[in-house]
Formats: structure tokens, C-alpha cells, sequence
């Protein structure tokens, strides 16, 4: 069965990979990008580059006016409405980070933040530093066999005593997605804040924070073929009021003086220092790029993309899947084999996948390993892709066993 | 170049080797042929962090000269650590400091082992090794 990627030619690295018998799988790290977006970086920076939100001149007016374009445009992505503001920070990490240090008045000891077992480092320290610093208890939600979060478990862990309940809403590990209406209903009913890691589930279909109804909604900028360097928070009006500048600087301040400041409501309040506004303008680009894709075409392909990754996986003696996997990516040990072993040897034929903890060490110490083999997807992927993989796989398993 | 005999051997064995798959066994081979260290060796002080495997690097100076040993529970970094222990072993504290080691694998064909992406635990090895050499 083919699997052609009609999307391809769109992203230029892909065949530049080729070039260098290199087929990269390593999606969920980060991706490859489209030619509209490295078009957009040549534009800004042959046609003059300048600093946003701050000068008169004419090359300042442009790059502030396609700088927020992309502001429009991402809140359109996710749908935001008048629901609440985006604001640009310099990856998801550091958005997560901004959430936990802005919100950090609002802990007293003893109150509780929940997260889940499953969540990414960048969704795991930041809570957990928090908690360390207000005396808090940091909650951790367990999951069920397939590694989503066991509602049963989280409905007595989420209790009067929770302030905010951050979890992620696509594992990147276990490829599943998480119950969020049932998760966020559970905190909002005692009055928690909400926060979404969309870091991997922003590149999977069309996602609407409002229909969501979370109070902060993060994701990052290279995951979703756009540029590095830029993350994205989203926050609702009324959260945003409860959030207090971090990092000061720049354009975020309204009034300085020499011993006292006022400083901007969102989104500028949050954006100290020069943002990277290439990277935001190159993000507005992929943007265009993405939603004049046939959004079900693309769904369907990485359906049968994944559906083809796993009967691949199943086909094999000794593979054993991480969770359940639903979407975008498998993450897999092989019985009697070692991960490092096995990662050694499919780089040494070219396929580029991810093998080790992937940033999630509680969790893989969960499963009892130290490490396992990602496999994660993206719409430029084809079915030669896979069977490359699937080749380099057997061949590497041929020696070690 | 003053080469180790085994070592001279294991470059010669290595040049001749064709692609990929000939130089994956051969790392295999060469693995298993690195002399056990006793369990009592394999604790956390002998541990080299940053690797995706286990790795445990032992060294002392015998009569001024290094004799390091090594275990690893994955083996293509059992095989990169006994192709090290060939080149570096019974060499002076003088000799061990001038030695270019990554030339070494470099003749061998195995320069990429050393890239520093930090999945890759040779590096992390050669480190502890200047550690402990001191």
C-alpha cells in the first residue's frame, strides 16, 4: 500500500535529507519547514528588518504590522475570539515557565497543583520548582493501561484544595489524547486554573481554546513547522488578570522611574525585551501555509500514515508499544535488545528517530526503562518513509539478535 | 606512530572493514572480547553520566602505567570502549595526555561516535577518563 505525501515538495529540507540518505521521523521533536515560511524570513530580513512596538520610522511601522498580523493570526488558529490575548515568548518551555513564576502570588502552602504523569519536563519542572518555593503539594495524576489519565483516579485527586491543574493534551510519548473536557470541568468546578500543554496536540488537527474553555493555552512555534525560538501562550482575559509580569524590560513597561515601574496589561506586559520577531512573522507565514491546507486530507494521511507505522511495529517479534498510541507517533522497546543498541544502528543507516527518555524521565522510570525508540510522524511523511525505517529495523535487529 | 600491538591490529582490522554492517559486528566482536568487570566495580562512583546506556570506567596506575577497565550494558559501546581501552591502555601518565583520541577513531572510521550530540555516550567516557587521569 502507498502512502504518498502530496504536501511534500511544499517543505525543501525533506528532499535535502534525501540527498544525505537521511529519513527523519523525528517529528516530535521538531519538524521540517515550509518553503512559504523560509520565503517570509528572506522578505523580512532582505526588505529591512527593524525593532517592534517602539520606533516611528516606516521599517519599524512594517515589521510591527506583520508582527502583530501574526498575533491576529495565531488567535485565529486557535480560535481565541475576543476570548483573550496571545502573547509571544521565547518557546513553550519558557511560556510554562512564565505561568508558574506570574501565578506564584496566588500559591499559599499547602494548596495543591495537579499535573499528570505523563507530562513533558517543560510541564513537570516549572509546577514542580513552584512548589518547592511555596511549600505546595504537587499532585501527580496516574494513568490508566493505555496512558491516558485515569479520570476515576482524578476526580479524588482534584479537590477544593487544587489552585491550577496543568496537563498535556497529546503525550509525546504514548501518542494518546488526554480527556481534557473532563479534566478541565473536574478543576473548574473547584475554582483551579487551567493550563494546556499543546505542544504536540497544536500539530494535530484544529484545536478551539474557547470550546476548550482553558484559562492558558501553550504551544511551541518549531513543532508546528514554524520557526524556533517562539512559543505561544494563549490566556483568557480573566486569568490574564491574575498573572504578573516576569521579565522586565523593553517594551513591557508602561512608565519607569528610578525606583519604581507600571508596566503593560497583556500581551506587551509579557513580552520584556526584543521579541523574536522574524520568528513571529515566520510563524504568521506558516500559518497562511497551513490553513489553505485541506485540513481532513491531512488528518486522513497521518491516520493511515500511523495506522501503517503500527501494523509495521505489530508485524515484528519482540516490539513492545509504549501505551496505546492513537496518533502522530509510537514509542517502542524491543525485547532482549537495548534502546542504545538499536538507535546506534538506525543512525547508522540514516533514519533519524529519537531514542532515550524524551524529556520525560518520571515517566519512562514508570514503565521501568530507561529509554525507548520514538518514531513520531508529520504531513510530509510517506509511506517510503516507514518502509525505509522498517527495512533499516529489521536489518538492525538481524545483528543484534 | 607508536601503536599498542592489539591496537595496531584493531586498526587494521578496522580500515579493512566495508560499510556499515562489517564495522557493527566488528564493534560486536570487539565488545565481547572486553574482559568483565567485577560487580563490585559496577557502582554509582564508577558510573559515566551521560550516556543512554550504562556505562562503568574503572583506571589505575600500575608501575606508571594506566590500566583502565569497563562495562556497559549496551554493546556498541562496550565495542567503542574496549577499541579505547586497546589504544590508552599501558600507557604512561605522559603518554596518555598526548594522545589524540579522537584521530583513533577516527582512523578507525568512527568519527561520528564522537559527534557532540549528547545521546552519544563516548564522549561522556573520554571525559571521565581525563577525570580520572587527572
Amino acid at each position: 500500500m502507498m502512502i504518498p505525501s502530496p504536501w511534500r515538495a511544499d517543505f525543501p529540507a525533506i528532499a535535502a535529507l534525501q540527498r544525505q540518505d537521511q529519513t527523519y521521523l523525528d517529528n516530535a521533536a521538531t519538524t521540517q519547514k515550509p518553503q512559504a515560511l523560509l520565503d517570509a524570513l528572506t522578505h523580512y530580513y532582505a526588505n529591512g528588518a527593524a525593532n517592534v512596538h517602539r520606533a516611528q520610522h516606516l521599517p519599524g511601522a512594517h515589521a510591527t504590522q506583520a508582527f502583530e498580523d501574526s498575533r491576529l493570526k495565531v488567535a485565529q488558529w486557535l480560535n481565541a475570539g475576543d476570548s483573550g490575548q496571545i502573547i509571544f515568548t521565547h518557546g513553550a518551555t519558557s511560556a510554562l515557565n512564565l505561568l508558574a513564576y506570574g501565578l506564584e502570588p496566588l500559591f499559599h502552602p499547602g494548596d495543591e497543583i495537579v499535573i499528570s504523569a505523563v507530562e513533558h519536563h517543560a510541564n513537570l519542572l516549572p509546577w514542580q520548582q513552584l512548589a518547592q518555593r511555596r511549600e505546595l503539594k504537587l499532585v501527580i495524576l496516574p494513568l490508566d493501561e493505555d496512558g491516558v489519565i485515569d479520570l476515576g483516579a482524578a476526580v479524588r485527586l482534584i479537590n477544593p484544595r487544587t489552585r491550577l491543574l496543568a496537563v498535556s493534551q497529546l503525550s509525546n510519548v504514548l501518542g494518546a489524547w488526554q480527556p481534557l473536557p473532563a479534566l478541565l470541568a473536574m478543576a473548574k468546578a473547584h475554582n483551579a486554573l487551567t493550563v494546556v500543554d499543546g505542544a504536540q496536540g497544536v500539530v494535530h488537527g484544529r484545536h478551539d481554546v474557547q470550546a476548550l474553555g482553558c484559562d492558558f493555552y501553550v504551544f511551541s512555534s518549531h513543532k508546528l513547522y514554524g520557526p524556533d525560538g517562539l512559543g505561544v501562550l494563549f490566556g483568557r482575559n480573566k486569568a490574564l488578570e491574575q498573572l504578573q509580569p516576569w521579565q522586565f524590560g523593553g517594551e513591557m513597561v508602561l512608565e519607569a522611574n528610578y525606583h519604581d515601574a507600571r508596566f503593560r496589561p497583556a500581551p506587551l506586559g509579557f513580552e520584556a525585551g526584543t521579541p523574536p520577531i522574524a520568528s513571529v512573522i515566520g510563524l504568521g507565514a506558516t500559518l497562511d501555509y497551513l490553513a489553505g491546507l485541506d485540513q481532513d486530507a491531512v488528518s486522513a494521511h497521518e491516520a493511515a500514515l500511523h495506522a501503517y507505522l503500527l501494523q509495521g511495529l505489530a508485524a515484528r517479534n519482540g516490539i513492545r508499544l509504549l501505551g496505546k498510541p492513537q496518533l502522530a507517533l509510537a514509542s517502542f522497546i524491543v525485547e532482549g535488545v537495548h534502546n542504545a543498541d538499536l538507535a546506534h544502528l538506525l543512525t547508522e543507516q540514516g533514519i533519524a528517530v529519537r531514542a532515550g527518555h524524551h524529556c520525560a524521565m518520571p515517566l519512562l522510570k514508570s514503565f521501568e526503562l530507561a529509554g525507548a525508540i520514538r518514531v513520531s510522524l508529520a504531513l510530509y511523511n510517506d509511506s517510503e518513509d516507514l518502509e525505509r525505517f522498517f527495512d533499516a529495523l529489521d536489518q538492525a535487529l538481524e545483528l543484534l539478535r | 606512530m607508536n601503536l599498542p600491538l592489539a591496537a595496531a591490529e584493531a586498526l587494521q582490522t578496522f580500515q579493512n572493514a566495508a560499510g556499515w554492517e562489517q564495522r557493527a559486528r566488528l564493534l560486536m566482536q570487539f565488545g565481547d572480547r572486553l574482559p568483565p568487570l567485577n560487580d563490585a566495580d559496577k557502582c554509582e562512583a564508577n558510573r559515566v553520566h551521560g550516556c543512554e546506556s550504562q556505562v562503568w570506567l574503572v583506571g589505575e596506575l600500575q608501575d606508571g602505567h594506566w590500566q583502565f577497565s569497563a562495562a556497559s550494558d549496551a554493546r556498541m559501546i562496550r565495542g567503542l570502549v574496549a577499541l579505547l581501552l586497546l589504544r590508552v591502555n599501558g600507557l604512561s601518565a605522559v603518554e596518555l595526555q598526548q594522545v589524540d583520541l579522537s584521530d583513533w577513531f577516527n582512523q578507525l572510521g568512527l568519527s561520528r561516535q564522537l559527534s557532540p550530540s549528547r545521546s552519544n555516550g563516548l564522549n561522556a567516557v573520554l571525559q571521565r577518563m581525563n577525570e580520572l587521569a587527572g
